[in-house]
């Protein structure tokens, strides 16, 4: 099994490539390469796709626009082939109708919805929200199986001002309270979007990937 | 609310070693910011600081190395400080494997610096680092060069103006404090804290546990980092965080 992880110039890239690799170890996954890569060709060949992102919206975008032939070949493994796809952070908030940070721009369209500003109900809470947050489970999720949600459940570490206001409940797999629930994770059909980031997130973040990589949409 | 204050151990490296000791038990390599950082790591540290302190610029390149080996070790957000001047230096540290970066002296030099970092990485990777001295009652001065330097800044005027930038989060240490073990400069720490809409770190003069219930409970800092106490094992991380979950302070246990 191949993974190939998006490549566009966008940071944080060995944290999540060597987060994959210890996943796939831990689950005994010896045979799984974890493959960085701006090439499109590669990315359209793999088994699962990762498309990570750090920065802005739009900065994010026009890096991934700028490889050649990329959209085309997500277009082609994920919807058409319905590969499983793990968006992170702007990764997952690409997956969105549009993006409203600082300047309008197109996401997929995978996930009906635009990326919002955090506005907390709470005025003493700060945004950006940085740190450690537990997440509410709205459905049952292959990608949560054996991880402890809730109150008193697991941490996830987010970082991020901006979240994805789903227009499809069903969409939104689990939440996290921020002055009001914030979107922490979508799904649909095969293509999945943490707006956490998992290769940062310890115990939670490594059981999240493991179950990626054995995910079977 | 369920969002955790965070607990922040930093670390001084000088040409890739740790400066101030670390005298943890089944450590291999005391000066090894790697060892170190896994140490914190296992320990449930909520972040971790790297402060490059070395002064040569052919020094400066082991920096990368400690932070690319840290990230392919410690799966856990990583700040990275000190000699950040140019937006090359932020990009080399985000693909080593930071998660944000801490601009110091560069900010002060040239605010618009903070702005155009902003822009390219995101506000949520940028954190400006304040050094303050207090020069009057509830007034405080930005300095620069390890509190040498003043610059005649108003460190809540310098605040803002950060924020306005693209600051994502502020460090603000009180150089009257650091080293001190007598606490943080609460009045400074909540002066930003209430003056601002992003998150704060608390930094400077940690001696005792409710030190840090103190930052969070009356400086409103959204974390607390620390140096000393943790290092030379007169606290654990665990420590910390029970007695600020025992003061009624959010934090992760996991």
């Amino acid at each position: 099994m191949r993974v190939a992880i998006i490549d566009y110039g966008s940071g944080n890239l060995r944290s999540a490539t060597k987060a994959f690799e210890r996943a796939a170890r831990e689950s005994g996954l010896d045979h799984a390469e974890i493959d960085l890569t701006d090439d499109a060709e590669r990315v359209a060949s793999a088994d699962r796709i990762v498309l990570p992102g750090v920065g802005a919206y739009a900065d994010c975008r026009a890096g991934l626009d700028g490889l050649p032939g990329m959209r085309e070949a997500l277009a082609e493994a994920v919807e058409k082939q319905a590969k499983p796809f793990l968006g992170i952070c702007v990764g997952m908030q690409l997956m969105a109708s549009r993006g409203l940070e600082k300047s309008v721009t197109q996401g997929f369209g995978w996930i009906k919805g635009d990326v919002v500003k955090m506005e907390p109900e709470d005025a003493t809470l700060k945004v950006p929200q940085i740190g450690w947050n537990t997440l509410t489970l709205a459905r049952p999720h292959p990608l949560f199986a054996g991880i402890e949600t809730g109150t008193d459940g697991l941490h996830a570490y987010f970082v991020h001002s901006y979240h994805l206001a789903a227009e499809r409940p069903d969409d939104v797999i689990a939440t996290s309270d921020y002055g009001g629930a914030v979107t922490a994770f979508v799904a649909h059909e095969n293509k999945a979007g943490a707006q956490f980031h998992p290769e940062k997130s310890q115990k939670l973040g490594l059981a999240l990937l493991s179950n990626f990589l054995t995910w079977k949409p | 609310m369920t969002l955790k204050a965070r607990v922040i151990p930093c670390l001084d490296v000088k040409d890739g070693r740790v400066v101030k000791g670390v005298s943890f038990v089944n450590l291999i390599d005391a000066g090894d910011p790697v060892d170190a950082a896994r140490a914190y790591d296992a320990a449930g540290a909520d972040e971790l600081c790297f402060l490059d302190i070395t002064a040569s610029s052919d020094g400066r390149e082991t920096i990368f190395d400690v932070v690319a080996r840290t990230a392919e070790q410690c799966f856990m957000p990583l700040t990275v400080g000190g000699g950040v001047r140019t937006l090359a230096d932020i990009r080399k540290l985000l693909l080593a494997g930071a998660d944000k970066v801490s601009i110091n002296s560069a900010a002060v030099r040239d605010p618009d610096f903070v702005a155009q970092a902003a822009d390219k990485f995101g506000d949520q990777c940028i954190v400006v680092s304040l050094d303050c001295k207090q020069t009057a009652p509830d007034t405080w001065e930005i300095f620069t060069h390890g509190g040498r330097n003043a610059t005649g800044i108003d460190a809540l005027d310098f605040a803002e103006a950060m924020v306005k930038r693209g600051a994502g989060e502020l460090l603000v240490t009180s150089m009257d404090r650091d080293g001190g073990k007598i606490g943080y400069d609460i009045a400074l720490t909540r002066a930003i804290a209430d003056r601002v809409p992003v998150p704060i770190i608390a930094s400077g003069g940690v001696g005792t546990l409710d030190h840090m219930v103190e930052g969070v409970r009356d400086g409103h800092a959204n974390a607390v980092l620390a140096a000393s106490i943790f290092h030379f094992g007169t606290y654990t991380i665990d420590e910390a965080k029970q007695h600020m979950a025992a003061h009624g302070i959010p934090v992760r246990l996991d």
